[in-house]
């Protein structure tokens, strides 16, 4: 099969990869450039754990093409972190206890992100509603929720 | 929020606690957050394959034939694998440990027992083409009848699910058709209750729908050995369990996990690992084998569903003074874990209660569904659930408030349970008072004052009552099952446990492999005789020959060379061979 090149910005690299014109992001992400962070769930949409930050919005990359990002920003919860330092969700995260087994973690960590940039200060339903996509099957929930909410009061929320 | 109440059993340990209580960092958390967690497929291979499973579309079907001729010459296509291509074919997740027979093949051979079994195994280069290489795989069936209830599996004349259990029953032992409990004599007490509360509980199966479905990379590595990247909850479990299909040295396995994507027990049956080691040792390729999600869902296995019955005789002032437990544990078309479910029922009835007069006979049935396995406290959960639903029962019967029954029919430390063990740090009655305290539950101040650490053991209450046994004072054997009562044990009688100096009979009932036969043992000389309460021993006892061998039997002739005997070979284990954890 005629493979296809694609190229993009993941979480502030220029990368390329070639590849076929069925081909979701997150394989592409995963076996193509190896960023690991979106997980496969579900492959249907259904789950969450995918998702990534296309030009700052939530996406679920299971059902995203990887042609279509071509030339776009990619963003996945590896390029969260600066440097050595924590971001405020991931650090919120940490002090509520918001993962269990973590494998929802990257996703929920992604959509709570692009809530948070574009409503520094969300109300508790309306964080609900952000992770609405994402399934967690250890934590319920309340613990996530609270983290969003106390990384929101925190000073260096804006950041994201 | 935790809330610690020091106020409870405070001279039952020293408060100098150093972590509990104390919020503390754990050490996967930073991985977990910044997504540098390593799951079992967040691994990079080159030349990566991948495995997918043709699986049987009927409940209950022989196989006639399978061509794989055309599925072999799809491309991309570098292995099909069918039955024969396994080592060891055969296998029960709890023969590592000596317990049950091999039931269940890797690759379906001459039948399929549920919808979704694995019959034939892909691999290919993309998961694009092993998907449609799966289409061209010709299987012709047979359609057998199915049985999906428990009940009508145990009849005579039900089609058989699993060949190697032809009465549709997990064999305890080679012998027992279920797990038997016996505590003083539910009958008498029944006829004696002032009112007989009796109901039926029917479980669901419940699918654990971890996030991480089900998945296993396998690679060759070097020094002839494959590396195995896993979901498993159990790691050397599974590393056991993938060295013996494969009939490989386990130091051959090099297996890497116990980072678990959400397990609940649904990642402790190696769905997948033998298979990708397998196509790793003929490929000589790494291999990654994951179920998607819609497998997951259908044939990863479930919770066992259970079907309860609960039968309680109760006094006008709230008293249980009976209670007796049918139980039917849906296994689905192979042992799995279910045969030890049924052990965990047991030995958790009649729940946190001290009633005088229990029985239970909990069976482990074989249907022609998706095998079942462990979930969070499986065997005890679905029980209790029943049993807490029943409380509420009696207590409407009763016309008594639901907590108070509860306080009233707690065990206390000192009580002596069902199983003839001491009840020990019992704290039900704390739990429930902090519950109506929480809840604003008004409770009667005679339930406000009871405590777990008094009045437990007094009189009766800490005695073994006098207990109504079958023939030959054994329990539950197949042929027995419907005869009446023949013998009672007289109170304060123990078991002898089945690992100390163990008394073998050989072949009976048609079947060569010598077993243990339980022997008991009358209370000890110490303990001062005490008048049997009526209510306890309706009957005489019978004298002491008639239930104990005086002398051991004869060791049998010579240990026959099957080697089905080992049940006291393992007493880690000891929850399955009913000896006591030390
Ligand atoms: S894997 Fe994309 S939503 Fe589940
Ligand atoms: S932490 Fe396990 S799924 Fe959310």
């Amino acid at each position: 099969m005629a493979k296809h090149p694609v190229q993009f910005r993941l979480n502030g690299s220029d990368r390329a990869t070639f590849v076929d014109g069925a081909e979701n992001l997150l394989n592409t992400l995963r076996r193509g450039l190896g960023d690991f962070a979106p997980k496969y769930g579900c492959g249907q949409g259904t789950c969450g754990v995918c998702t990534v930050l296309v030009d700052g919005e939530p996406h679920l990359s299971c059902l995203t093409l990887a042609v279509a990002c071509e030339g776009r920003h990619v963003e996945t919860a590896s390029g969260m972190a600066d440097g050595p330092d924590f971001h405020p969700l991931q650090a919120a995260f940490m002090d509520h206890f918001a993962a269990q087994c973590g494998f929802c973690t990257p996703g929920m960590l992604t959509a709570a992100r692009a809530l948070l940039a574009k409503n520094p200060n969300p109300t508790r339903d309306e964080v609900v509603e952000a992770i609405s996509g994402n399934i967690c099957r250890c934590t319920g929930y309340e613990p996530i929720i609270a983290a969003i909410l106390a990384a929101a009061g925190s000073s260096g929320a804006r950041r994201a | 929020m935790l809330e610690m109440r020091k106020d409870l059993f405070a001279d039952e340990r020293d408060d100098n606690l150093n972590e509990v209580g104390k919020g503390s960092q754990r050490q996967d958390m930073p991985g977990h957050v910044t997504a540098r967690t390593r799951f079992f497929d967040d691994h990079a291979f080159d030349g990566l394959l991948h495995l997918k499973v043709v699986r049987s579309p009927h409940a209950h079907a022989r196989i006639r034939s399978i061509d794989i001729a055309a599925a072999a010459r799809a491309p991309g296509v570098k292995r099909v694998l069918r039955g024969a291509d396994v080592p060891v074919n055969k296998n029960t997740l709890l023969s590592l440990i000596n317990f049950g027979k091999d039931d269940e093949p890797t690759l379906a051979v001459s039948k399929v027992c549920y919808k979704g079994e694995p019959v034939v195994a892909i691999i290919a280069d993309t998961e694009a083409q092993a998907h449609a290489a799966r289409k061209l795989v010709r299987v012709e069936y047979e359609p057998l009848k199915p049985v999906f209830d428990v009940e009508e599996a145990l009849k005579p004349g039900a089609p058989v699910v699993n060949e190697t259990y032809p009465g549709n029953y997990f064999e305890y032992h080679e012998r027992f058709d279920h797990q038997k409990l016996r505590f003083g004599d539910v009958d008498a007490a029944f006829a004696r209750a002032d009112q007989v509360v009796e109901a039926r509980y029917q479980m669901s199966p419940i699918e654990h729908a971890p996030t991480e479905t089900n998945g296993t990379i396998a690679a060759p590595e070097h020094n002839d050995r494959y590396v195995v990247h896993s979901c498993a909850q159990g790691l050397f479990f599974s590393l056991g369990t993938t060295a013996k299909i494969l009939n490989l040295e386990s130091n051959r396995l090099h297996f890497i996990g116990g980072t678990v994507g959400g397990g609940f027990g649904g990642k402790v049956d190696s769905l997948t690992e033998p298979l990708a080691v397998l196509g790793a040792m003929l490929t000589g390729r790494p291999v990654r084998y994951v179920l998607d999600r819609e497998e997951e869902m259908l044939t990863g296995s479930p919770r066992g569903a259970e079907r309860i019955y609960v039968k309680d005789g109760v006094m006008r002032d709230g008293r249980i003074v009976a209670r007796h437990i049918r139980s039917y544990f849906d296994a689905g078309a192979y042992t799995r874990l279910s045969s030890y479910a049924a052990i965990k029922c047991t030995a958790h009835i009649p729940g946190p209660y001290s009633i005088p007069n229990v029985s239970s006979d909990v069976y482990v049935a074989y249907t022609n569904r998706c095998p079942s396995t462990a979930m969070r406290g499986f065997g005890v959960t679905a029980v209790d659930f029943a049993i807490e639903v029943h409380m509420d029962r009696v207590a409407e019967a009763v016309n008594m408030d639901p907590m108070e029954l509860r306080i009233l029919n707690a065990y206390r430390d000192g009580d002596m349970k069902a199983h003839r063990r001491v009840a020990k740090n019992t704290a039900l009655i704390e739990c429930v008072q902090v519950a109506a305290e929480k809840a604003g539950w008004p409770l009667s101040d005679t339930a406000r004052r009871q405590t777990s650490v008094a009045s437990g053991g007094a009189g009766e209450r800490g005695q073994i009552p006098a207990t109504v046994i079958d023939q030959r004072g054994q329990i539950g054997r197949p042929d027995t099952r419907t005869g009446g009562p023949t013998q009672t044990l007289p109170a304060g009688t123990t078991r002898i446990a089945l690992s100390k100096e163990p008394v073998m009979e050989g072949a009976r009932d048609g079947r060569a492999a010598p077993t243990q036969v339980p022997r008991y043992e009358p209370a000890p000389r110490h303990e001062p005789a005490r008048a049997q309460p009526p209510a306890y021993a309706p009957q005489p006892a019978p004298p002491a020959p008639s239930y104990q061998p005086a002398s051991p039997p004869p060791a049998p002739p010579a240990p026959a060379p099957s080697p089905a005997h080992t049940q006291h070979g393992a007493v880690r284990f000891s929850s399955v061979f009913g000896t006591r954890r030390r």
